[in-house]
């Protein structure tokens, strides 16, 4: 039922592979909770319905290999191996969160994982992604940098910026597109004239492939392949994986744009059921266990203090603060 | 001693650090062979070869953006974009990257990066290549901006910039890349937020920076005859910004000029007087005084643009206006 040739996989990466999936929606259905409950300010976008993606993508990479993820980020930071408890504090606001309840939802990073940063603004992360292959490729070692980005983003400048040049100069990056069929409330249709975002691919000379986004095996297998010619100084690849997200753009978006059984449609192709059939039958993690770890950390963290609001503007200069 | 142009100041920085540090490179558009289009880095390609001085595609966007992300990922990039009206394109990656990711990561990531910004007018390049916009980098916490005025200073600065942990808007004068002047044998880095007395005087004090030291001194020489004493304060770096020199100047002078050479609307000189006006307005005995460009686009025609941008008795006018 799930494609690729799962034979090149071992079990240990079967079993790691689910319990990224099932971390990141347990994350993300924890996360709209809270939400819902008002624990978290702002805005939220969740990844639910897209896991298959950014765990199928990461389970190719090591430790220093880099990742640049998009306003909808969670999930590629699980994957790549970022702690529950600073993600869900940093959503929070709380000090105790990756960017000490500075950054939010769209801006959780952490360097010593390669995780280069959510972003807030559609497609730039495609233009650091760059920046990250050429300081892989100016040191001479055989990391690679993912760019994670949704169909939308194919529509910025920086998306021809950065394929035409991460192509010219063959660095080593692979350009994930997420096609969940929207930006924000605009179908693809409506957004861009072609169905297939990967076709973009030979405007630049390199690779372009089109998988099933909710079928891991499949984004595995295709990242994979991408990966060891990258590592190998290849050059760059484009892959598509064509998903959905089940929730709105962002957590309150009533969703009017979406036409009737579509979601109902995308939901009986879940990525996740059979993730939850695997870890019961083989005991790997009970839902009591996963429950327990992460929002009563952000809820027990302390807010940051006003001050820490004036630090980490340079690395050698603290703003002026305000009389009150 | 020795004579340098302002440009081989420019130069003698980054070819200076190139070779005491590794991971310190140069690229841009048409850097490489050509020498850059203002000829800064003629010879550069030949020694330190073309993986450390390159060129890149005209793509404004990706190469700060790669700048970005390079620096994020451990390098000490240089980034040149040909004139600094072509920001604009790139404006997201250094205004909502650059600027914010320490920021919003919580202060775990250091981005070493210097964005070379040619700028002003007065080459009969026209509106879309001759413009000042300190202004608007100045504005946006998370960037360092640094305008010298000359070669040893540039050299000096530049060694400083690249040293630097955040990113560096490095900002130089069109007219002043061929301008002469005296460099000592062994520069030193010159530290961010010291301005410089390149005139003492007396009776007025003259804030300034850039190309617009020239004109004022060349005011003050003709103020000299009219029996009024110029104080000439070059800032050197917009921020951080040296307020004290220009307190103290202001404690005998008692009355100051702002001059810069861009459209007086929105002003970098209307933050200094803003300065002046908060924390020292009670040593003014007069008003706080700008002189700058029209609010116009840069006109071709050389008559035109000459009347646009101001000059040294434009200075000299409204010194005297504050002596009536």
């Amino acid at each position: 039922m799930m494609g690729g040739s799962i034979l090149k996989i071992s079990n240990e990466q079967l079993k790691d592979m689910y319990l990224t999936m099932l971390k990141i929606r347990k994350f993300e259905t924890r996360a709209m909770d809270k939400f819902a409950e008002g624990k978290i300010p702002g805005f939220v976008h969740l990844y639910i319905g897209e896991e298959a993606v950014a765990t199928g993508a990461c389970a190719n990479l090591r430790q220093d290999d880099y990742i640049t993820s998009t306003h909808r980020g969670h999930g590629h930071i699980i994957a790549k191996g970022g702690e529950l408890n600073f993600m869900m504090a940093e959503l929070f606001g709380k000090e105790t969160g990756y960017c000490k309840g500075k950054g939010g939802s769209m801006h959780i990073a952490d360097a010593t994982k390669g995780i280069l940063g959510a972003n807030g603004i559609v497609g730039a992360g495609h233009n650091i992604a760059v920046g990250s292959g050429l300081a892989i490729q100016y040191k001479g070692t055989d990391q690679v940098c993912v760019c994670f980005f949704g169909d939308a983003s194919t529509n910025q400048s920086t998306f021809h910026e950065a394929l035409n040049l991460a192509s010219v100069w063959k660095l080593p990056v692979i350009f994930v597109c997420e096609n969940n069929g929207y930006g924000i409330s605009v179908s693809q249709a409506r957004h861009q004239a072609i169905t297939d975002v990967s076709v973009r691919a030979s405007a630049y000379n390199m690779p372009g492939v089109t998988v099933d986004g909710n079928d891991v095996f499949a984004v595995y297998e295709a990242v994979g392949e991408a990966v060891s010619k990258a590592r190998k100084g290849q050059g760059p690849s484009l892959i598509e994986c064509k998903t959905y997200r089940w929730r709105g753009h962002f957590e309150g978006d009533p969703t009017v744009y979406r036409p009737a059984g579509e979601l109902e449609a995308w939901i009986k192709k879940d990525p996740i059921p059979r993730v939850e059939k695997y870890f019961k039958d083989n005991d790997i993690m009970t839902d009591e266990e996963m429950k327990q770890m992460n929002a009563e950390f952000a809820d027990k963290s302390n807010a940051p203090t006003l001050e820490s609001a004036l630090e980490d503007v340079y690395s050698d200069i603290v703003e002026e603060g305000r009389v009150r | 001693m020795r004579k340098m142009t302002y440009a081989e100041g420019i130069k003698e920085g980054m070819s200076t650090k190139m070779r005491q540090n590794p991971d310190v490179f140069l690229f841009g558009e048409d850097v490489g062979k050509f020498g850059g289009c203002f000829g800064v880095s003629a010879g550069m390609f030949d020694e330190f070869g073309e993986m450390r001085v390159r060129d890149t595609p005209i793509s404004e966007g990706v190469i700060i953006g790669a700048a970005v992300g390079s620096a994020a990922c451990g390098l000490r990039p240089i980034a040149e974009l040909m004139f600094v009206d072509f920001l604009t394109v790139g404006m997201d990656q250094l205004v909502n990257q650059a600027a914010k990711m320490r920021y919003m990561f919580g202060g775990k990531l250091n981005l070493p990066m210097v964005v070379r910004l040619p700028s002003g007018g007065g080459v009969g390049a026209a509106a879309q290549h001759s413009q000042s916009l300190e202004a608007w980098v100045a504005h946006v916490p998370g960037l360092k901006v640094v305008y010298p005025s000359n070669a040893q200073d540039a050299f000096g600065l530049m060694l400083t910039a690249i040293d630097d942990d955040n990113p560096v808007i490095f900002l130089e004068n069109k007219v002043l890349y061929s301008v002469k002047s005296d460099v000592e044998d062994e520069v030193k880095p010159i530290p961010f937020g010291k301005a410089t007395i390149t005139k003492e005087g007396t009776d007025v004090t003259i804030v300034t920076y850039g190309r617009q030291v020239l004109d004022s001194l060349s005011a003050a020489e003709t103020l000299a005859k009219d029996g009024i004493s110029a104080e000439v304060i070059d800032i050197r770096t917009l921020f951080p910004l040296d307020k004290q020199t220009i307190f103290k100047s202001l404690e005998k002078t008692h009355k100051v000029v702002i001059v810069s050479e861009e459209a007086k609307r929105g002003a970098f000189t209307g933050e200094i007087a803003s300065v002046i006006a908060e924390e020292c307005f009670f040593e003014c005995d007069a008003p706080i005084k700008r002189v700058g460009a029209l609010n116009t686009p840069i006109a071709f025609a050389s008559g035109l643009e000459s009347y646009i941008l101001p000059n040294a008795q434009d200075i000299v006018v409204a010194v005297k206006s504050l002596f009536n």
